[in-house]
């Protein structure tokens, strides 16, 4: 439009924004009116200004809507206009994965928990819901799987830790996004700690039966096993790490001596042996 | 004027150094025998067994071993040169390598015409704190000089072995910088406080009891209790410093202490206890064994826990700590106490230790559990 004569008022009429754009995508703003105007764009982590032409659609680059949630376009010439228009998140593209506790003691009930968000490549956590699969393995064998639904862009899950030590491998996936997790299953306190003892010239050589937890596995080597020494001329105690999965200690006794055992807060049996002949 | 000021201060000094000099060794001092002779260079032939005594130690204080070697009593069964100076400096980096002798206390047990016997009040500045140390020691009289009996020491000897051992240890893996956010996180190790028990000394309130790594991993772990009064504002708050073994393998118990000085129990409302656990790399060895542990008196007149540590490893601990925990019948710690040895421990051989138990405490006591820390010497 031409204003030969006077002095050009520009005309806000209007501004059509997009119902809902997705995240990363190129868009635009119709708007009406004529003459020239102040473009502002402000949204969760973007603010542009920009001179338009009215009557000419306002055209959003991928960069200006990147981030997910409410955006606010303003067009200002004599007067000001706004409309408000919401980007929502992209499809996914990453999977952020969580499981809690990293090490677990066998035959814990809802010991391990886990929660997925399935992001867009933009970081935005997309919150329309989708089915994410959930699969534990231990060893080569698969133990199960569990689809869940994402609420509100989370899926969790809530598990038993199993029976026999070692590595259980917890997956989530997602189309063909996967995320894979380690939880260390460990034994549990130990059961039953027995103890045999023989005299030698330097003493007695005590050392436990292979130690055990109460569902069979293997306390891990390195665990504190205390052998308790009684005799006339005093106590004796050795703190011995299990080795090879059994704890071993020399202790200098001669006289009668009463041993006992002990790991944590777990007693084992007592052993009586004779004074050295 | 403007040199009076000068002047005046050096009479002063000059003055108190002589005054420190004359009154060191003073009939009325009762820490620390020194003669009136204490210059450097010169020490007189010693004409009472405590002068004895203080030339000696002053020698020793002063690292002078080849005068305080020729100033002993030239007796049969006499220490070498050498073991004289390692009983007195310390081998293997042993806690004594880092300590020095920084005052003494000597008193005569009895005496003759020819021979004393003196107890030797030792009190050493180590990095672990100050360590007293009580020698009895034989004092002769060779010709119209007292000199002091240094008997030979009999030093740990090993004999040249190969001793298998298997070693275990954790190390911590940490993930690179760019890994995957939830793929990095190890959780810290499950440590309980199993016991604690708060009571009232002399010195202040006192809170000790036991802690338990309950983990498959090792933890480094620190006890931190805040008392808290009537109206449930924090008086004070303080760790368990070194009366507790911070790295514990898994379920390893400590016994921990916190002490509280100038806080009466009688303010304390309430206790909160806090402990705290990080991962940590460690060793499963050496082991080291605690043993002939008795509860006794010592001739000092105070009750002691004593035993010797067997290091049943092949490598040698430089310096190792006892913490021992004391039960009452019920089971309940009534006490928390812990020494330094101040030797090194060879591998298969034993050390003396002891720490002390509280009078008021001694008829409670009906049971004891002992743990011993050890520091090498370039080792975590």
């Amino acid at each position: 439009m031409a204003c030969p004569a006077v002095p050009c008022l520009a005309q806000v009429a209007g501004l059509r924004p997009p119902a809902s754009v997705a995240a990363g995508t190129e868009t635009s703003i119709s708007t009406t009116g004529s003459g020239k105007a102040t473009f502002y764009l402000a949204g969760p982590s973007t603010s542009t200004k920009r001179e338009v032409s009215l009557g000419e659609d306002v055209p959003l680059p991928p960069a200006d809507v990147q981030s997910a949630g409410r955006y606010v376009a303003v067009i200002c010439s004599q007067t000001c206009q706004s409309a408000a228009f919401y980007v929502t998140a992209a499809k996914p593209s990453t999977l952020s994965f969580l499981v809690h506790p990293s090490r677990v003691p066998v035959g814990q009930s809802d010991a391990v928990s886990g929660v997925a968000l399935p992001f867009d490549r933009f970081r935005n956590l997309v919150v329309d819901p989708v089915t994410i699969d959930f699969h534990w393995t231990a060893g080569p064998a698969p133990l199960m799987s569990r689809p869940m639904r994402t609420r509100d862009g989370v899926a969790w899950f809530r598990a038993s830790s199993g029976k026999s030590a070692g590595a259980l491998e917890v997956a989530a996936s997602l189309n063909d996004l996967s995320a894979h997790r380690v939880v260390r299953q460990v034994a549990s306190d130990p059961c039953h700690l027995r103890i045999k003892g023989q005299r030698t010239a330097k003493g007695l050589v005590v050392e436990t039966e292979p130690v055990h937890d109460c569902t069979g596995n293997p306390v891990p080597d390195g665990t504190i096993v205390t052998f308790t020494a009684t005799e006339a001329k005093g106590k004796s105690t050795v703190d011995a790490p299990i080795k090879q999965g059994i704890a071993r200690a020399q202790i200098a006794a001669s006289g009668p001596t009463v041993i006992s055992v002990a790991s944590g807060i777990v007693m084992g049996n007592e052993l009586r042996v004779e004074a050295q002949r | 004027m403007k040199h009076i000021l000068p002047l005046v201060i050096v009479a002063v000094t000059a003055a108190l150094i002589a005054l420190a000099l004359a009154g060191a060794g003073g009939p009325a001092k009762t820490f620390g025998i020194v003669s009136g002779s204490a210059l450097p260079g010169f020490t007189p032939k010693a004409a009472t067994p405590e002068q004895a005594v203080a030339n000696l130690l002053i020698d020793v204080q002063r690292r002078n071993w080849d005068r305080a070697y020729a100033g002993l009593a030239k007796t049969d069964n006499r220490a070498d040169a050498t073991s004289f100076k390692r009983d007195w400096t310390g081998t293997d980096g042993s806690l004594r390598t880092f300590s020095n002798l920084e005052a003494y206390d000597a008193r005569p047990l009895h005496a003759t015409a020819d021979e004393a016997q003196m107890r030797l009040q030792l009190r050493w500045t180590t990095p672990v704190g100050p360590i007293q140390e009580v020698r009895d020691v034989q004092v002769k009289r060779e010709g119209d000089a007292w000199r002091v009996a240094w008997p030979q020491i009999q030093f740990p000897s090993v004999p040249a072995q190969v001793i298998p051992v298997n070693y275990l240890r954790w190390d911590l893996v940490s993930g690179g910088a760019d890994d995957e956010w939830g793929s990095r996180s190890i959780d810290a190790p499950h440590v309980r406080i199993i016991s604690m028990n708060a009571v009232d000394s002399a010195d202040g309130s006192i809170v000790m009891g036991e802690v338990v790594n309950e983990d498959t991993i090792p933890a480094f772990v620190n006890v931190n209790a805040t008392l808290v009064d009537g109206r449930g504002n924090a008086i004070d708050d303080e760790s368990s410093f070194d009366k507790i073994a911070h790295v514990l393998l898994p379920k390893q118990v400590s016994p921990y202490r916190i002490d509280f000085p100038n806080v009466a129990l009688s303010k304390v409302k309430n206790v909160r206890m806090d402990v705290k656990a990080s991962l940590v790399p460690a060793s499963a060895d050496p082991v080291i064994g605690a043993m002939d542990q008795k509860i006794e008196t010592d001739p000092q007149g105070r009750n002691v826990l004593r035993g010797q540590l067997l290091n049943q490893s092949g490598q040698t601990v430089n310096i190792s700590h006892v913490i021992a925990s004391f039960y009452d019948n019920s089971g309940k710690v009534v006490w928390v106490s812990d020494g330094y040895v101040d030797r090194a421990l060879l591998p298969q051989a034993a050390e003396p230790f002891a720490v002390e138990i509280p009078r008021a405490l001694s008829g409670k006591v009906q049971n004891f559990h002992v743990v011993v820390n050890q520091f090498s010497l370039g080792k975590s």
